[in-house]
């Protein structure tokens, strides 16, 4: 009898595999052909980069040690089990041992690391099998993951659409049932925007929860690395490997201690205080997200919660301060890909000459773009105008999220973006593409957990309902988030 | 320690321009492993053996601060009675070169590790302490080298020496001439050396100076137009070179012209400066606080611990040498230049207990040793405990002071104790009667002609004949008692 083994939810899968129901390479052989039928033909996916199935094979049997050992034992946290077999697409700017880390960037080109990002070792640690780098907008500067120098994704739900990004390959692999789980990297939205693009779940944990060591920087005080789930309990159980202090990367603190996510997710929302702040259901927003949504706020009503109007009244400025905050930071960290030590290198005249040729070759439109309004922004006789001032204004953000939070609010209620799936192609203008991450980048600003899950379709389109809790306490946003996908059921996904 | 004059000497102050310098110093911290990364700071390693991803600055590496060298640098800006500040935050400082991975330095920039110290350079000769003030101690990584006679037509980089940690140490605008500015530097590197936080070397690069000059008409409040002198490798060559600029920039003046702000570079063969090409745009740093790092919060108490457990530094060490052991003025200064000389001159005295025999012998016989073979103090072979014992040979009688140089001579090559080598050699000294009548016989026997002048009363021969015993034994009669037995002869 052949089981559906990418519909079974990770822990399921896992659980199956250590009680010797199932062979440890039966979901990894059964991505590889999904992987096949999706990617194929003129209107393929393009969802991944990179893949070695052979090598991916061969690691996957490699653990039929530890499902010896794990017969009958608990899959404790650290017992190498914990992912036992599960597939895992992880996008093209987290470095990964074998395959290439590109960053979806020529100046990456063919670049492999010869170290292994944390939260890749933490995986691997736990029995889950890296099986494919994932498309993303180059450096992850992008919200549609057309900015690749290798193609754009599509959306697997329908392919005359983007996926989202910057993280598209990864929502996309998960959306088409390559994976049940795939990791993303967060800066402003690119992962709670493809999840909420590709009708799946997507989690930003809070700045400093998960390491970023191995993560390729864009801007560094904004990014993390973030999950996909085809469920709750999926994202949740990829959390619970990856979360918690690494001495590599020194923004991870060791306090609070990472709680069970899983378990945490199971408790009731009865008296959980919902916040829907109005400045994120403005007057344009499209009637049919805002149905969407109240639907949602509604269920939760319906489970015991309590839906409370609150005020962030500094969201507007987060797109103005976002884009002069990222893009300082990106200049400094791409200041690096010079030709010198690896990656492209093209000569030219000198040194300088050199340096220009590769950089001009190397990086797309969109990254110079951002590089060069980075460097402007913190030249000297700009930098108190706009770095500093926006940092300022960062404050206050970060500030209205924290009263709300003081305020009793467990967790605020969002649309994840405020229009579905545009086509490809059709944001030529950048300033338009950046709108679509206004109700993201807020929470990398105020470096709060968000994530984003289905709460129903326009016209056959998924829209993402946005969870937003204070730092640290991812474990009452999956509270909120499991209960919404289960009184929702399968009304999420129509 | 006496401070340089502070009159003008130089024919361009003698002109009516005052110099105004203040120095930028970068040392090397002597941690095992890197500012940011474990990597080992060893020099002299192969190139590009001790980097990792980190110090390559490959893609998605990310720094992690070295805990001792923040402590050194503590140690140091507290030595320099600094203020050292509960927050400070690492910058980056944007640029780009092959030699620099990151395309940016991490460093401290508006909110350094420490702020307003000062450094004691002397005494006026009325007694009065010079001090210059410390304007900043921040911490930052250094760059890899760039090797450019290596390879024909190509740049050869190496990456050992990229962020090994260093801290600048920035004086205020104080000195008024190249000795004052040698005497800091002197003051610092003594400093840094007892505070045993950096080797201080700058041959090695491990001690590193920029100089800031500037030059201003007599009673000008206002500081002129600055220059800064780069690429000096020895104190003597910072003198040299702030007064060459000096001198470049009173021409200048005097001739009516503007001082430019410049990079200079000291030739130290051609004794000049030079403008150094300037790179366009190569100012703007870009300084942002770098994102990666979080503030370096350091907690009061642990501060109070570094600072209680300072060792004793050199003004301390200089008064409490002059009272304890009654030495002057020069053998102060001289024993206290560096800690480890200190160091062992004190443990030589408190054992031979004639501390002014101790102090002659470690500048006189042990410098020379030292001199002689090259090797660190710490690593000489002729321990305090063995040099005092040959002290108190001396002392009792055991040994003649020449016999003890001999002793000491073997002592440097072997490591062995002094009784041993006295004892081996047989420079003990003999003050048995027979055993030194017999050597005296053999002397009368063999000089005939003096034997008979002597017997004959010619007193002033005997001082000819001792000589004469003390070669024949080796050194090992007793002078005193062969005088004696002479005597005895002469009038017998």
């Amino acid at each position: 009898m052949t089981r559906d083994v990418l519909g079974m939810g990770v822990t399921h899968f896992r659980d199956a595999v250590a009680a010797n129901e199932l062979r440890v390479t039966e979901a990894v052989d059964a991505s590889f052909v999904r992987a096949g039928e999706v990617g194929a033909g003129r209107d393929g996916l393009n969802a991944i980069l990179w893949s070695d199935e052979e090598a991916s094979h061969r690691e996957a049997a490699a653990l039929s040690k530890r499902v010896e050992r794990s017969v009958g034992a608990r899959p404790t946290h650290g017992s190498g089990t914990e992912l036992l077999g599960v597939p895992v697409a992880v996008k093209d700017n987290i470095a990964t041992l074998t395959l290439p880390t590109t960053c979806g960037s020529r100046i990456l080109g063919g670049y492999v690391s010869p170290f292994e990002a944390t939260v890749v070792s933490r995986l691997r640690a736990a029995g889950a099998v890296v099986v494919a780098k994932t498309n993303m907008d180059e450096f992850a500067m992008g919200s549609s993951t057309e900015n690749s120098a290798y193609g754009p994704t599509r959306n697997p739900l329908d392919r005359t659409r983007v996926p989202g990004g910057s993280s598209g390959g990864s929502a996309a692999a998960v959306a088409a049932g390559v994976v049940r789980v795939a990791l993303g990297s967060e800066t402003g939205g690119s992962v709670r925007q493809p999840a909420a693009f590709c009708g799946i779940v997507g989690v930003k944990p809070t700045y400093g929860r998960v390491s970023r060591y191995g993560l390729v920087a864009f801007a560094s005080s904004l990014d993390q690395v973030g999950v996909f789930g085809a469920t709750v309990d999926d994202a949740a159980a990829v959390m619970e490997v990856i979360a918690g202090r690494d001495v590599l990367d020194s923004t991870t603190p060791p306090e609070p201690a990472v709680p069970p996510y899983r378990a945490a997710a199971h408790e009731s929302v009865q008296g959980l205080v919902v916040g829907r702040p109005k400045e994120y259901f403005p007057s344009s927003l499209d009637p049919r997200i805002r149905e969407r949504c109240d639907r949602a706020l509604h269920v939760l009503e319906g489970l015991g919660a309590t839906v409370k109007e609150v005020s962030l009244k500094h969201t507007d400025l987060a797109i103005p301060v976002y884009y002069i905050v990222a893009p300082a930071e990106a200049s400094s960290n791409l200041a690096r890909f010079d030709g010198a030590r690896y990656g492209l290198r093209v000569h030219g005249d000198g040194l300088r000459g050199m340096y220009e040729a590769t950089r001009s070759a190397g990086f797309g439109p969109e990254v110079t773009r951002r590089i060069l309004l980075g460097t402007y922004v913190l030249s000297a006789g700009y930098y108190d105008a706009y770095y500093k001032k926006a940092q300022e204004v960062r404050a206050l953000i970060a500030g209205d999220f924290a009263s709300v939070f003081a305020g009793r609010v467990d967790v605020l209620f969002t649309p994840t973006t405020p229009t579905p799936a545009f086509p490809l192609g059709a944001k030529s203008d950048p300033y338009e593409m950046y709108l679509s991450d206004i109700f993201t980048a807020t929470a990398n600003l105020a470096g709060v957990p968000a994530m984003s899950v289905p709460i129903g379709r326009v016209d056959g389109l998924p829209v993402g309902g946005q969870l937003i809790a204070n730092h640290f306490r991812e474990d009452t946003m999956f509270r909120a988030a499991y209960a919404l996908e289960r009184a929702l059921g399968q009304e999420a996904h129509r | 320690m006496t401070a340089p004059p502070r009159e003008p000497r130089s024919a361009e102050a003698a002109a009516g321009y005052e110099m105004v310098v203040g120095l930028e110093v970068h040392v090397q911290l002597n941690t095992l492993t890197k500012a940011f990364c474990n990597c080992s700071t060893d020099f002299g390693a192969a190139p590009n053996v001790n980097t990792c991803p980190v110090c390559l600055a490959l893609p998605g590496s990310l720094p992690v601060v070295n805990a001792r060298a923040v402590e050194l640098a503590t140690r140091a800006a507290l030595a320099l009675e600094c203020a050292v500040n509960a927050t400070s935050v690492f910058a980056r400082k944007n640029y780009f070169y092959p030699d620099l991975p990151k395309g940016y330095q991490i460093t401290q920039y508006d909110q350094p590790l420490a702020t307003g110290g000062c450094l004691r350079i002397g005494a006026t000769p009325e007694g009065a302490p010079v001090s210059i003030g410390v304007t900043r101690v921040h911490i930052e990584e250094d760059a890899g080298k760039s090797i450019h006679d290596r390879f024909p037509g190509a740049t050869a980089i190496d990456l050992n020496r990229a962020g090994v940690p260093l801290i600048e140490i920035v004086s205020e605008p104080d000195l008024r001439s190249a000795a004052e500015a040698g005497a800091y530097l002197r003051a610092l590197k003594q400093l840094l050396e007892y505070l045993d936080v950096s080797d201080v070397s700058m041959e090695e690069g491990s001690l590193r100076v920029d100089a800031n000059v500037s030059a201003r008409p007599p009673g000008e409040v206002q500081l002129g137009t600055k220059t800064e002198v780069k690429n000096m490798n020895s104190f003597s060559g910072v003198e040299r070179a702030i007064q060459a600029e000096f001198a470049r920039q009173c021409a200048l003046l005097a001739r009516g012209e503007r001082v430019e702000q410049q990079t200079m570079l000291w030739d130290g063969v051609r004794g000049h400066v030079r403008p150094a090409r300037t790179k366009e745009g190569s100012d703007d740093y870009r300084y942002f606080p770098d994102p990666d790092l979080p503030p370096l919060v350091l907690d009061p108490d642990w501060v109070e611990e570094i600072r209680k457990h300072l060792p004793e530094l050199p003004d301390a060490r200089r008064t409490r040498f002059a009272a304890e052991y009654a030495l002057g003025e020069y053998d102060v200064q001289e024993l206290c230049t560096s800690p480890a000389v200190a160091d062992y001159f004190e443990s030589v005295a408190r054992q031979h207990k004639d501390p002014k025999a101790a102090a002659n012998w470690v500048m006189g016989e042990v410098r020379a040793a030292l001199n002689a073979s090259g090797i660190p103090i710490t690593q000489f072979r002729v321990r305090p405990a063995d040099l005092a014992q040959l002290l108190n040979m001396v002392r009792d009688g055991i040994v003649s002071h020449s016999a003890a140089k001999q002793i000491f001579a073997i002592m440097v090559r072997s490591g062995d104790r002094p009784e041993q080598v006295a004892e081996r050699v047989g420079l003990v000294k003999v003050g048995d009667d027979a055993a030194l009548a017999d050597w005296i016989d053999q002397v009368l026997a063999e000089h005939p002609a003096e034997a008979l002048r002597y017997a004959n009363g010619e007193k002033k021969l005997q001082g000819v004949l001792v000589g004469l015993v003390m070669k024949k034994s080796n050194g090992r009669a007793d002078p005193k008692r062969v005088n004696q037995l002479l005597a005895a002869r002469s009038s017998g």
